[in-house]
Order: C-alpha cells, then sequence, then structure tokens
C-alpha cells in the first residue's frame, strides 16, 4: 500500500491505496465521492471523467498513484452551496440527462471544454462530447445545454 | 477491472528511469499517458511486474523548433500540446490534422506521440505520420543512444525495435520541402476511433506540378503500419494528375499484409486502402498547390 496525497475539489486529501488502485476507485471508495461514475470501465464513455489539473481526464484509465501532489476536480466539486455552477443549471433547465448516469462526466468534460472555447457552435460541441455516451436521451439536450452554458457562462442569458 | 498487482515507479530523472528499467528488465513497462498501456493492463492482456512512469518528467514534456527547421517532440508531450504546437503546425501541419483525430478529448489530454509509436498499436493513427513525415525516433537506455527512422522502427502489432532497456525519448519531425501537401485520412471505429483503415500522404511537386516526392503511408489494415512504396514510386517523376493518382491508388496494396477482425475482412482492408489512398493523394495535390 502507499500514501496518496491529492487536492480534491480544493481539499487537500490522503488515502492508502494499492498501485493498481486506478484513480476512480480512490475517488469512489476511499474519498466516497460517488458523483464520478464508472460506465464501461474501458476508457470509452467517458461517465468518470474529472478534471486532473484542469484537464478532463477518463479517471477509470489513470492509476491513482500517478495523481500524487495533482488539483482533481470532480462534479461535487462545482456547486457552490445550494447554486449550481451554470453547467449544471443549463443541464437542468434543458432537461440535458434522462437517467442522469452520464451527467457528471458530461459536465466535467464540458467545464474544460467551454473554458478553451467559449462561444462554440454546435458542431464543434458535438466534436467535443465524441468521448461522453449517453444511452438514453440521444445527444440534442445535451448539446442544447451545453449552448444554453456557454451563454450563460459569456453573460448572455 | 483490476490489473494484475505491480509496483508503481515514479522516478524523478529519465537517468532514473532507465537505471529502474535495467534493475527490472523483462519485467518493467515505461509508461507515459498510459492511454494505450493502462486499459491493456485492466484487462490483463499486458501485465508488467513494474510500471515505470515518464509521464511526470518535466525534462520530457516538450515540443520545440530544432536548428534545421525541423520539430522536437518529448515522450512527455500529450496530443493535446502537439494540437495546440505553433511549431508542429508550421512544420507539419498534418501531425496536427493526425492527432486531432486520436481517440477524444480525455484521451488527447493524457496520451502521447511516443508512447502511441513505442506502443505501436496496428490500428493507431500516430505511425502512419510519422512514416509518411520521415520522422526519427530517439532512444536511450541500450547500448548506445539511438536516433531510429520511422520506416525501421515498427516491427509487427505490438512490436518496435526498441529493446527492453530502451526508452523512445524524443521524435523529431523533419523540415518538409517547399510546395508539398500532406493530409491523414481514416475511416474509424464509431465506437473507439481507432482507424480501420488510415492513410497519410505527403506530396512534393516542382514549379511544373510533377511529384517529385511521395511519402503515403497506411495504419490499421495491417499487422504494423507501412509505406506503400509501389504507389510512391509510381507517382515520383509523373505530373500529378487525378488519373495518375488513381494509377497510384490502385498499387497502394501490392506488397502489403493485411488482417481481418470483426471490424472488417482483408478484402475490405483492402479495398479502404486503395480508395482512402486516392483520397488522400487528391487532398494531398491539391494543398501542394497541383
Amino acid at each position: 500500500m502507499r500514501q496518496v496525497t491529492l487536492t480534491v475539489n480544493g481539499r487537500r486529501r490522503s488515502a492508502e491505496v494499492e498501485d493498481r488502485d486506478l484513480l476512480v476507485d480512490l475517488l469512489r471508495e476511499k474519498l466516497r465521492l460517488t458523483g464520478t461514475h464508472i460506465g464501461c470501465d474501458t476508457s470509452q464513455c467517458g461517465a468518470c471523467t474529472v478534471l486532473l489539473n484542469g484537464a478532463a481526464v477518463k479517471s477509470c484509465s489513470l492509476f491513482a498513484a500517478q495523481a500524487e501532489g495533482a488539483k482533481v476536480t470532480t462534479i461535487e466539486g462545482l456547486a457552490k452551496g445550494d447554486t449550481l455552477h451554470p453547467i449544471q443549471q443549463a443541464f437542468h433547465e434543458e432537461h440535458g440527462l434522462q437517467c442522469g448516469f452520464c451527467t457528471p462526466g458530461m459536465v466535467m468534460l464540458l467545464h474544460e471544454f467551454l473554458r478553451r472555447n467559449p462561444d462554440p457552435t454546435e458542431h464543434e460541441v458535438r466534436a467535443a462530447l465524441s468521448g461522453n455516451m449517453c444511452r438514453c436521451t440521444g445527444y440534442q439536450n445535451i448539446v442544447a445545454s451545453a449552448l444554453h452554458a456557454a451563454r450563460t457562462m459569456r453573460g448572455e442569458a | 477491472m483490476i490489473p494484475a498487482a505491480f509496483t508503481y515507479h515514479a522516478p524523478r530523472t529519465l537517468g532514473d528511469a532507465v537505471r529502474l528499467l535495467r534493475a527490472y528488465e523483462g519485467e518493467a513497462r515505461v509508461v507515459s499517458g498510459g492511454m494505450s498501456l493502462i486499459p491493456a493492463m485492466k484487462l490483463r492482456l499486458v501485465q508488467p511486474e513494474h510500471l515505470i512512469d515518464i509521464g511526470r518528467l518535466g525534462e520530457l514534456d516538450y515540443v520545440r523548433r530544432t536548428e534545421d527547421g525541423g520539430a522536437a517532440i518529448g515522450a512527455g508531450a500529450t496530443y493535446r500540446s502537439i494540437e495546440r504546437s505553433r511549431t508542429v503546425a508550421a512544420v507539419a501541419p498534418m501531425l496536427v490534422e493526425t492527432v486531432r483525430q486520436v481517440g477524444d478529448l480525455q484521451v488527447r489530454n493524457r496520451g502521447t506521440l511516443c508512447g502511441s509509436a513505442a506502443h505501436a498499436d496496428p490500428a493507431a493513427d500516430a505511425p502512419a505520420a510519422l512514416l509518411a513525415l520521415d520522422a526519427t525516433l530517439h532512444t536511450t537506455g541500450g547500448p548506445s543512444r539511438r536516433s531510429i527512422q520511422a520506416r525501421r522502427f515498427f516491427v509487427d502489432a505490438y512490436e518496435t525495435v526498441l529493446g527492453p532497456t530502451e526508452v523512445l525519448t524524443e521524435i523529431r519531425i523533419p523540415k518538409q520541402p517547399a510546395r508539398t501537401g500532406s493530409t491523414y485520412l481514416k475511416f474509424a471505429n464509431k465506437a473507439s476511433r481507432f482507424a480501420i483503415v488510415g492513410v497519410a500522404a505527403a506530396v512534393t511537386v516542382d514549379r511544373g506540378g510533377v511529384c517529385t516526392r511521395a511519402r503515403i503511408a497506411v495504419t490499421g489494415a495491417g499487422p504494423r503500419a507501412v509505406r506503400a512504396t509501389a504507389s510512391e514510386r509510381y507517382l515520383e517523376g509523373r505530373q500529378l494528375s487525378a488519373e495518375a493518382i488513381a494509377a497510384a491508388a490502385s498499387r497502394a496494396s501490392r506488397g502489403m499484409e493485411f488482417i481481418e477482425d470483426v471490424h472488417g475482412s482483408e478484402e475490405y482492408r483492402e479495398h479502404l486502402t486503395g480508395v482512402l489512398t486516392q483520397r488522400a493523394l487528391m487532398e494531398a495535390a491539391r494543398r501542394a498547390g497541383v
């Protein structure tokens, strides 16, 4: 076992892990941050997406030990008290989810994407979401949520 | 899925990484982004006893211009940093075009060009671009430092000329000749984005539109990425017309070995090789100003 120390959602956290434990296992099992989901477990579906030092990564494809010293943001780190993050709020208003399983990954991916591209086209949103799969709704309302969030974050709505 | 147990090492220098590789020769694997290796470990297709992480070495995380006008890409440079690199955009726009087609945003945030080359997945995009760009691959950790031409690097599926204690540290892309046009096209597996067949083409023309140099490389079709040398030879010295390109493309699969899997038969891959070679050459010729 090894001790891994990292900053999760602004808080310094430590946990004992095996070298083979994945970052998603550390988040879900040790830190009990179960908002990050395991979907396919083969780095295709994107449900486990978190931010690692600001970059969206699939936490099922990264060992916890590799995140030593890193800053990790999970879905639990976005809302401020009862106020949802604009991306979360947009998913709420545009009905961007049905079962919600894929939603945390979608939101975290969009968090990095919209920071780099605050005024994307619909096509750019669809391309950016290519590593995130939804098996309920189709992508129409997810894309609408992304564009809605972009407008809000630009101060236009 | 849980990988087989192993010991994780995070060396602080490249020298330390090589010392670890030598200490655990035959039992260790080098990891950088891990976007190929870690999924394979989770499936227990690969079970190293020691994992040596070079992905956190600042000394390998660079993309820079070389003195002779080319680009040098360190083993820590992710696809995303290559996508955003002005140096790579200026030296080899085709490489930017290629890495933008790798996996998805999350994978490109972690995955590295050197890692893809060293892993040598037969369906990876990078090997085709490296072959068509005449890249050289630089190593350390073997009996001597080596600089290996891309066309000598890829041996078979998941097999390169890298020795057990060698680390691929840098890929160099030479400056392309004037009036060169290039592109990378692939027919991708919809879920994984891996190439069922991918073709990288770079053509250079003289002022009269005669092809003076052709580089065509195919990935996904067979057990390793290869140059379509019959097509290259056909084009060199010929006027780069649509007819010449069609004739060259019809020769693309000569001497090539094809694989068959759930995504397509050998015949299907051979057909795609011809179609994509023709399309890639047409686009490369257009970009060369023909």
